[in-house]
């Protein structure tokens, strides 16, 4: 388990002190981004992030009207001695698809991670900065990461249904919360295989094995279980990398059904995926989010030139 | 996980290897061109002296395995399957018995100054002739009384000259004995209610046939009598002289209290007195009953023996059986095999006993075994951090398994034995002290050893088949808000299970296998009483009991008739071997059960 600090660092951008690294005084300074880098392209601005340098990042102001959901809040996070996001601010708006883009080692996946705090897992995480659900903190002192995450649904990039039946599989979560009553698991199940579209086609073997299914249909039960428990937030990490375009299209007609009854942010490397999705879409580069703005915007008019190289496919 | 398969032409460009933000794209180095070494391919490079080198080892090690126990098998089912007996008119006499085993031998000259004097030359020149070598056969002579023997060999040149020298006389008996080893011989007479009724072997044996079930009825109700009836009486006076005995230490002795107890400890014993007077007059009727018939029988050199019936287990004319009655002679054997206790040292009767000793304990030893195993590994797996405390105990407990097995014996007689079964003792046996009840060996303390010898196996297939459990499993279940614990139950153990089985399976295998540690704590040679009966509470953990390795070590190297004892050796071993197969089999069937719910359509 990881042990969680949050002492706040004397200096921006460093590991904060007392860490439990080992050998920190050798690994990179600080600001010098151990990600190797290559020549610079033409991008100023990307030079000046791999240089090491603070680029503001660009919100638009589409988002100031949004209620949002979870709200970052200046959030950084080191693995070990190597700082993995940098100075994050981001609202993520309620009842709305919000899409993280970028190339790999970006950071999504990690920022993702960030919010129901699955990192906890991982040793030697550092972690300056809050977020907050609904205004609750998620990173406060005494806040019970086991209370936070029946708060949230996650769907990860591989399918991971449990070793039991489709139906405890989507009743997972109030079973831990020990609720026995048949009829409300029973309820529950079938509310959300519908909202995962997936209750036509398993309605009559709720209780064969939930690997028994296809990937696809195992990446909807897992979409199922998440908004099992009506989670104020569904986190997806490329629910959709590991499936054919048949099933990618399903998930992407599941997401657009969810979106206003849920708050979705969702982590893609496929920026069609973004475009047809979401409603807002955040641009990631090395830990930074370079723009964030409504999807049409960044895809269509982005104020970043970086931004347009990136979603025009020109780099990345 | 992913493998990627990449086709022979698309070997030089990973396509997967797309340019990166700025990654200028070198040109392979020039220097190195593989398709200049697959010009010509080589022998070595088709790999086919590395199938053959897996393929020869895989084969070694079936062929020693097969071989193992084909010899097992084979030897182990032939024991009881009836064989002929052969009369042979040697030089000097008459021999008459089964024949075990055939061997050539240089025979020395002083074998021959043993034969009479009239055909020594004769014989030495039948083995000249054959190049100094000659046959000889193992007979099984049987009739110990007389002869004093079980064996005698019975070599070529001392077989009498003429055609009727090797016989099969059609009326000769093999007669099972309670005692003594069996008796080969002709009957020629039968004893029927004390009344000695001389006549030909075909009405003897038909008579024998008709009163023997009887008599053996008879028998086996004086045995219930004294093992059941007795047995209890027994276990009540002992009950009531331990209360007597606890009072005394506790007031002392001649007061009041003692005094009271002691009155109704008169009463007890005397009642008892009365009931065991009454059992044993039946006792008493029966034996007189059964003493009344009896068979005479004359051995292949004309002496005429007189035998009990009540003492005869089982006979039949060995010359004249049809295939089919050999068969019902060969179950029979294999059904008081299973069935009944051991006689004459443990060379005849049944391994019963030890076929239940060596169930329960291994099956307790595995009750116990494996919640241990798997808690200590859930914590070295799923709580301890990594460090190098943890490193430690993991390798002391590797290199636990490679400890001998008899110094667990050693720490179980010390530890669980004398300390522990010591202490229980003290604290609520004290009335039968000195005379210990779980301070010595017994089965509760057998289990308890050998579960300590095969922890390591299971823990080190727990902890191997907990990291096999996804990562991604976990995180599923943590992000649905479960709690370690909750994770660890509902998604890491069942779905280790299976890995947790083959733990179990192996433990078991080791453990029910092992002998050396239990004959220190609590494996005996003959066990007066089963560890589970009729007699309140029902099972009794600390007696000691019989178990199948120790019965294979004790008939082949303790027994006093080595030869008869060496053919239950390998059905004993027979047995075992099976015994450990069924348990694995269960196992084996429970892990496919589990296996299948876990298995994946997907991919």
């Amino acid at each position: 388990m990881t042990r969680m600090t949050h002492k706040m660092p004397s200096k921006q951008d460093q590991p904060p002190t007392g860490h439990a690294v080992e050998g920190t005084a050798s690994a990179e300074q600080p600001g010098a981004s151990p990600v190797a880098i290559p020549e610079p392209v033409s991008n100023n601005r990307l030079a000046a992030i791999a240089r090491g340098e603070n680029v503001t990042s660009l919100t638009h102001d589409a988002l100031k009207k949004e209620v949002p959901v979870v709200e970052v809040k200046n959030f950084n996070l080191w693995y070990g001695a190597k700082k993995a996001l940098f100075d994050i601010n981001m609202l993520i708006p309620k009842g709305k698809v919000t899409a993280l883009i970028g190339p790999s080692g970006c950071g999504k996946s990690t920022l993702l991670r960030s919010v129901n705090r699955l990192n906890d897992l991982i040793d030697n995480i550092q972690i300056k900065g809050d977020m907050l659900l609904n205004d609750d903190s998620i990173y406060g002192p005494g806040v019970d990461v086991i209370e936070l995450r029946k708060r949230m649904g996650m769907v990860f990039q591989k399918s991971n249904p449990f070793p039991m039946s489709i139906f405890e599989n989507v009743v997972y979560s109030l079973r831990i919360d020990g609720e026995r009553n048949r009829r409300t698991l029973e309820d529950v199940c079938e509310r959300s295989l519908r909202g995962a579209a997936l209750w036509e086609e398993v309605k009559d073997r709720l209780h064969e094995s939930g690997l028994s299914l296809s990937g696809g249909q195992q990446q909807r039960l897992c979409i199922a279980r998440a908004i099992a428990a009506e989670p104020e937030v569904l986190l997806m990490d490329e629910p959709c990398s590991a499936l054919d375009p048949i099933a990618t299209g399903k998930i992407e007609d599941l997401i657009q059904a969810l979106s206003g009854e849920y708050s979705i942010l969702i982590v893609t490397h496929n920026m069609q995926q973004a475009s047809r999705s979401s409603d807002f879409t955040a641009f990631m580069y090395l830990g930074r989010v370079i723009e964030y703005g409504p999807t049409l915007d960044i895809f269509t008019k982005p104020l970043c030139r970086e931004t347009e190289d990136y979603v025009t496919g020109r780099f990345g | 996980m992913t493998s990627t398969q990449t086709k022979p032409g698309a070997a030089h460009n990973d396509p997967t290897a797309g340019p990166r933000a700025g990654v200028a794209i070198k040109p392979p180095a020039p220097s190195y061109n593989r398709s200049r070494s697959r010009n010509k391919t080589s022998l070595y490079a088709h790999g086919e002296p590395m199938v053959w080198l897996t393929g020869g080892a895989l084969a070694m090690c079936l062929l020693m395995i097969i071989g193992l126990v084909a010899l097992i098998v084979a030897q182990g089912v032939a024991t009881f399957w009836p064989g002929p007996v052969v009369r042979y008119q040697t030089l000097d006499g008459v021999r008459a018995g089964e024949t075990t085993r055939l061997e050539n031998y240089s025979p020395e000259d002083s074998v021959f100054e043993r034969l009479p004097e009239s055909s020594r030359a004769a014989a030495r020149k039948m083995v000249a002739d054959n190049g100094g070598v000659t046959g000889r056969r193992l007979v099984r002579i049987g009739n110990y009384e007389i002869t004093g023997e079980h064996f005698a060999w019975v070599s070529d040149f001392e077989i009498a000259p003429g055609a009727d020298a090797v016989s099969t006389p059609p009326w000769m008996l093999v007669v099972e004995r309670l005692a003594w080893g069996r008796f080969y011989g002709e009957p020629v007479g039968v004893v029927i209610e004390g009344k000695l009724i001389p006549c030909e072997p075909a009405e003897a044996w038909k008579l024998f046939g008709e009163h023997h079930p009887a008599v053996r009825e008879r028998w086996e109700q004086r045995r219930r009598l004294e093992t059941g009836d007795i047995g209890v009486i027994n276990h009540r006076a002992e009950q009531a002289r331990l209360a007597l005995r606890a009072v005394e230490m506790k007031y002392g002795k001649e007061s009041p209290q003692w005094r009271a107890e002691h009155e109704s400890f008169l009463k007890t014993e005397e009642r008892d007195k009365a009931e065991f007077d009454r059992i044993a007059r039946e006792i008493e009727a029966l034996n007189n009953t059964n003493n009344g018939y009896k068979i005479v029988l004359r051995t292949a050199d004309g002496t005429e023996s007189t035998l009990g019936m009540a003492d005869i287990v089982r006979a039949y004319p060995a010359n004249q059986l049809s295939f089919a009655q050999k068969s019902v002679v060969y179950l029979s054997r294999w059904w008081e095999f299973l069935t009944d206790d051991p006689r004459e040292a443990n060379s005849e009767g049944g391994v019963y006993p030890a076929i239940f000793g060596t169930v329960v304990m291994t099956l307790i030893m595995s009750l116990l075994v494996v919640p241990f195993g798997v808690l200590a590994a859930l914590y070295l797996r799923e709580y301890a951090k990594g460090g190098i405390l943890i490193s430690a105990v993991r390798i002391a407990i590797n290199n636990l398994a490679g400890v001998p097995s008899i110094v667990f014996g050693v720490f179980g007689l010390g530890f669980f034995c004398y300390i522990i079964g010591g202490g229980i003792d003290q604290l609520f046996f004290s009335a039968k002290l000195p005379s210990p009840t779980f301070g010595t060996g017994g089965l509760m303390w057998a289990s308890f050893t050998l579960a300590l010898l095969t922890l390591p196996v299971v823990i080190v297939a727990t902890e191997e088949t907990l990291a096999a459990v996804p990562g991604s499993m976990r995180e599923g279940s943590y992000a649905c808000g479960a709690s370690k614990w909750q994770t660890i139950k509902r998604i890491v153990l069942p779905r280790a299970m299976p890995g947790i089985m083959t733990g179990m399976i192996l433990a078991m295998a080791r453990g029910a296998g092992e002998v050396a540690p239990l004959m220190l704590v609590g494996a005996v040679k003959l066990a007066p009483e089963l560890p589970v009966n009729g007699v309140f509470p029902f099972f009794h953990p600390e007696r000691s009991f019989m178990h199948l390795g120790f019965h294979i070590y004790d008939l082949g190297f303790q027994s006093p008739n080595a030869e008869a004892a060496k053919p239950m050796v390998f059905t004993t071993t027979l047995l075992l071997i099976l015994i450990i197969a069924v348990l694995n089999l269960a196992a084996v069937f429970i892990r496919a059960r589990l296996r299948r719910r876990f298995s994946s359509s997907q991919f």
